[in-house]
């Protein structure tokens, strides 16, 4: 089929960006998205020109790696996908497609489809983890019992691959579910119950001054999420949150 | 012992290893300050040896080409992790484990590494638990264990198809509290291009800052390489598409010995590929073989009817498929290990009888587990005499249940309902047992650099067995190195921090900015990817899942070809000091195409089949592989001398004292 791009270039962090049209034909149903971009990177590098950067790694949709708005859409039209297991199915010949970068004040572009999520990282730092040591011997695993579903609540909030996709839906850039799926991890789990407290506040505090915007409850972030993580989260962390402030 | 000295240290194999952490010279805490590690890579190894080395107090810098540590390939395992915890009470335990590695990779990895690595898998879940990962649980609250790839009892931990995930996020999030506390500095988006040797010990690298371009000199008193393997080489995979050698190789061109490079697992069931522009191979489980069976049509005309869209494989009776793994080996059946599944689908596809329309396909066929799932639902349910249309829509809800977010990755992916029709799959480069040479401190033949995980050789033998490459990146990273580096270091305590303007490191950035500028010199036709891509078609076809001595040469010979027309030809638009990947990928495809050529030459010198390595030429008369003890129990080791053409091979013989070598069967 013959497909008509408009893709974001933009030389590097500094330099002003634009839409640029590119007609790319013979493309092949079963060829992924990302596919789709190799061929036409293919294309632009035999005509002499650069190549169209985009992030992508595993192709398997784990890694969270690939970024692309795709009409709009965070990770395109299909559903609990990412870029990455978007197959060129999904459009007829002749579509016109729009691949931007994801927009969001906090994701700054690096160049052309490529953002800084470096971000995410820091709110990790901020407290996503257990302060346990690493090479001392902690008690056998079976002595801290774990009820099933608890433990499926948490590995369900754990899946989060942390791509960006819910920055990019959301209208205010929020990562509030991004910081909740972890928050919520440990505290469901007994292992991460003693600095709970401690650990929602700086990192809700660190998400504030990453400069993502607040939570309006619009519920675009978990419609986009590839992974389907839960709004119950949100909940989760803001209850998190007051119990943590009250104590204070 | 001769250049390749192991350092195993002596005594029962028990207790080798308590032994030698006790023998071990420690760094005092307050001395600790004042070294400085680097590590390569932030996988499982990377990562966790990065946070326990931090932790112990050493200054660490960490550098990986992804924008962030958890993006580390080791995020895509999805079965799970080994340990000798003996949970189930069905008679697990260490030596089992240990026979079963070592038995698993056909008697070629070294005793005393695989006996520890069996000794500290306890520890691991232990520590992942108390991080937070969150294993899959039993309904009293308990871990949850399956069985895993030919052995006997259920000894792997899982979080759902995404333990490798979860892991890793654990590595990452012990990561992130040092690098809280400031004694992790972690640089992503850069690459290593080069090792500093200072009076013949590794004391840097240079990297290169993939955004900016700039090159930096980076000193330490060790450097640790956990960069993963190089299946990338034969360009379709299931390897993440920027996984690379670069690291590795470097170090080897400056004297580390590569071993093994022949060692590579083909894994059984993978998506297959659909054409030509295909980037990617996809790993469907390895756990769907315990309900699927494998088949492909008896007759050709019926496989050419398939390929050609005229029949529908449900279409063919039970008489007419044959079920070859269960006919060939009766007693494994379609749960024979993966190299000798992966053999047989090629062998049936080579005779003609390929189900895709390349030709290149056999069937993984779950109606037989639907219906008798679907008949035992309405048994314990008390339903009488259901109709077959009742039993399948009741079967194929157990099978959703059990392997259900597969099934949808197929769907999404091929474009066809798996509970309707049998899957298609196809055998794919999935994990190199071959690496870097290491000693049991996991040095390698660099004085102060070593290999962790699967840059490394020592664990997995010619085969790796499932669930146990997360356990030897893990116990690499969290429970060996923290102690054997400590060893080398201890000399260290006096040194004082390295400087970065000496000699070694001017000579070491010239040499990167020379190859930089002679790649971006090029007048150039092709792109970086046609090269890659040929190089993979040679790869795959003559030093693939077979090989025989006659393509072997021939791949020698036209992988130099290769090389030079690169060198000669390649185009690379762009600039060198700016974001570039295509100049990133020429860099990465450059050193495949040295590694490419030595692997083949390893391949021909190794006159025996063992695990993932077939010769044809030494094989039984059933077509099984024929391993020879006699002359190849050793792992090679090649130095660099220049070119791979004249790479020289060392060998480190491999004793058994407490294993009794024994022919694989599974007939």
């Amino acid at each position: 089929m013959k497909l008509y791009l408009k893709i974001w270039r933009q030389k590097d962090a500094s330099a002003k960006g634009q839409m640029v049209d590119y007609t790319l034909d013979g493309v092949e149903s079963d060829m992924s998205f990302l596919e789709m971009l190799d061929i036409l990177n293919e294309e632009l590098i035999s005509k002499g020109e650069e190549p169209i950067e985009f992030d992508h790694d595993c192709r398997e949709g784990i890694c969270g790696t690939c970024s692309l708005q795709i009409n709009g859409r965070p990770h395109g039209p299909d559903t609990m996908i990412t870029v990455c297991q978007l197959h060129m199915r999904s459009f007829n010949d002749g579509d016109e497609i729009v691949i931007e970068p994801w927009r969001a004040k906090a994701f700054p572009v690096i160049k052309d489809l490529i953002v800084d999520r470096s971000a995410f990282d820091r709110i990790q730092q901020s407290g996503g983890y257990i302060s346990v040591n690493t090479s001392g011997r902690p008690v056998d695993a079976n002595a801290i019992p774990i009820e099933k579903h608890i433990a499926d609540t948490a590995m369900d909030a754990a899946t989060c691959i942390g791509c960006g996709a819910c920055v990019a839906a959301c209208k205010n850039a929020s990562a509030m579910l991004f910081t909740s799926a972890k928050v919520s991890q440990f505290a469901l789990l007994p292992q991460g119950q003693v600095e709970a407290a401690e650990r929602v506040q700086n990192m809700v505090r660190q998400m504030d001054l990453e400069g993502f915007g607040n939570c309006t409850n619009t519920g675009a972030c978990e419609i986009e999420c590839p992974k389907g993580i839960s709004l119950e989260n949100i909940a989760r962390m803001n209850r998190e949150y007051l119990s943590a402030s009250v104590k204070g | 012992m001769g250049i390749l000295d192991s350092k195993e240290p002596q005594g029962p194999l028990a207790d080798k290893w308590t032994k030698h952490k006790n023998e071990i010279d420690l760094v005092n805490p307050a001395n600790k300050r004042n070294i400085d590690i680097i590590i390569v890579g932030t996988g499982l190894a990377g990562g966790s040896a990065a946070a326990t080395l931090a932790e112990l107090g050493y200054n660490v810098k960490t550098f990986c080409y992804q924008d962030s540590p958890r993006r580390a390939h080791s995020i895509a395992a999805q079965g799970g992790v080994n340990a000798a915890k003996n949970y189930q009470g069905d008679g697990d335990s260490v030596y089992r484990l240990f026979y079963d590695t070592v038995k698993g990779g056909d008697y070629r990895s070294r005793e005393s590494n695989v006996y520890r690595l069996a000794e500290v898998s306890t520890n691991i879940i232990d520590q992942c638990v108390a991080q937070g990962v969150p294993f899959a649980r039993e309904y009293g609250g308990l871990l949850d264990n399956r069985s895993f790839g030919g052995v006997l009892v259920s000894r792997t931990f899982y979080a759902k198809g995404q333990t490798g995930q979860q892991l890793l996020l654990g590595a990452y999030g012990a990561m992130n509290r040092q690098i809280q506390r400031g004694k992790i500095k972690s640089y992503t988006r850069h690459e290593m291009l080069d090792l500093v040797l200072v009076d013949g010990k590794a004391r840097g690298i240079i990297a290169r800052n993939l955004v900016t371009g700039e090159i930096e000199r980076h000193s330490a008193h060790a450097v640790v390489l956990a960069t993963g393997g190089y299946g990338n080489l034969f360009f379709l995979s299931t390897y993440a598409m920027g996984a690379n050698v670069m690291a590795a190789w470097r170090a080897h061109r400056r004297g580390a010995f590569f071993a093994n490079p022949c060692f590579t697992q083909i894994h059984p069931t993978c998506i297959p590929v659909s054409g030509d522009h295909q980037s990617k191979l996809t790993l469907m489980s390895e756990s769907l073989r315990n309900d699927g069976r494998i088949w492909v049509p008896k007759r050709k005309e019926d496989a050419i009817a398939i390929r050609e869209g005229k029949l529908k494989p449900v279409q063919l009776s039970e008489e007419e498929r044959d079920y070859y793994l269960e006919r060939r080996y009766p007693a494994f059946g379609n749960l024979v290990p993966r190299d000798v599944a992966s053999r047989a689908a090629k062998e049936r596809c080579d005779a003609g009888f390929g189900v895709n329309k390349t030709g290149e396909a056999v069937f993984l066929d779950f109606a037989s587990a639907i219906m008798r799932y679907g008949k035992e639902k309405a048994l314990t349910s008390g339903m009488k005499d259901p109709d077959d249309n009742t039993i399948r829509e009741l079967g194929e809800k157990i099978v959703e249940a059990k392997y259900g977010n597969l099934f949808q990755m197929y769907e999404k992916i091929v474009d066809a309902n798996p509970y309707k029709t049998p899957m298609m799959i196809y055998p794919a480069v999935h994990y190199t047992m071959g690496g870097l040479w290491v000693d049991y401190n996991l040095q390698t033949t660099i004085p102060g650099c070593y290999a962790a995980g699967e840059a490394n050789f020592s664990d997995h033998g010619a085969n790796r067995l499932g669930a146990s490459a997360l356990m030897q990146g893990l116990a690499d990273g969290y429970f060996v190195l923290p102690y054997t580096i400590g060893d080398y270091l201890s000399d260290d305590i006096r040194t004082g921090a390295i400087p970065t303007d000496s000699p070694e490191f001017d000579a070491a950035e010239k040499d990167v900015r020379d190859r930089m500028e002679k790649l971006m010199s090029g007048t150039g036709i092709h792109s970086v990817d046609y090269y890659h891509k040929k190089l993979g078609k040679i790869m795959w076809n003559k030093c693939g899942m077979s090989r025989n001595e006659k393509e072997l040469k021939e791949a020698i010979k036209e992988i130099a070809e290769l090389r030079k027309d690169f060198w000669e030809n390649v185009k690379i638009p762009g600039r060198p000091d700016s974001k570039n990947q295509e100049l990133e990928k020429a860099g990465r495809v450059a050193d495949f195409l040295e590694l490419g050529e030595l692997f083949a030459k390893d391949a021909l010198e190794r006159k025996e089949s063992c695990g993932g390595h077939f010769r044809e030429e030494y094989q039984t008369p059933e077509g099984e592989a024929l391993r020879d003890d006699e002359n190849f129990k050793f792992v090679s080791a090649w130095e660099y001398m220049g070119e791979p053409s004249t790479a020289k091979l060392h060998k480190e013989d491999l004793v058994y004292e407490n294993i009794k070598l024994k022919t694989r069967s599974y007939k």
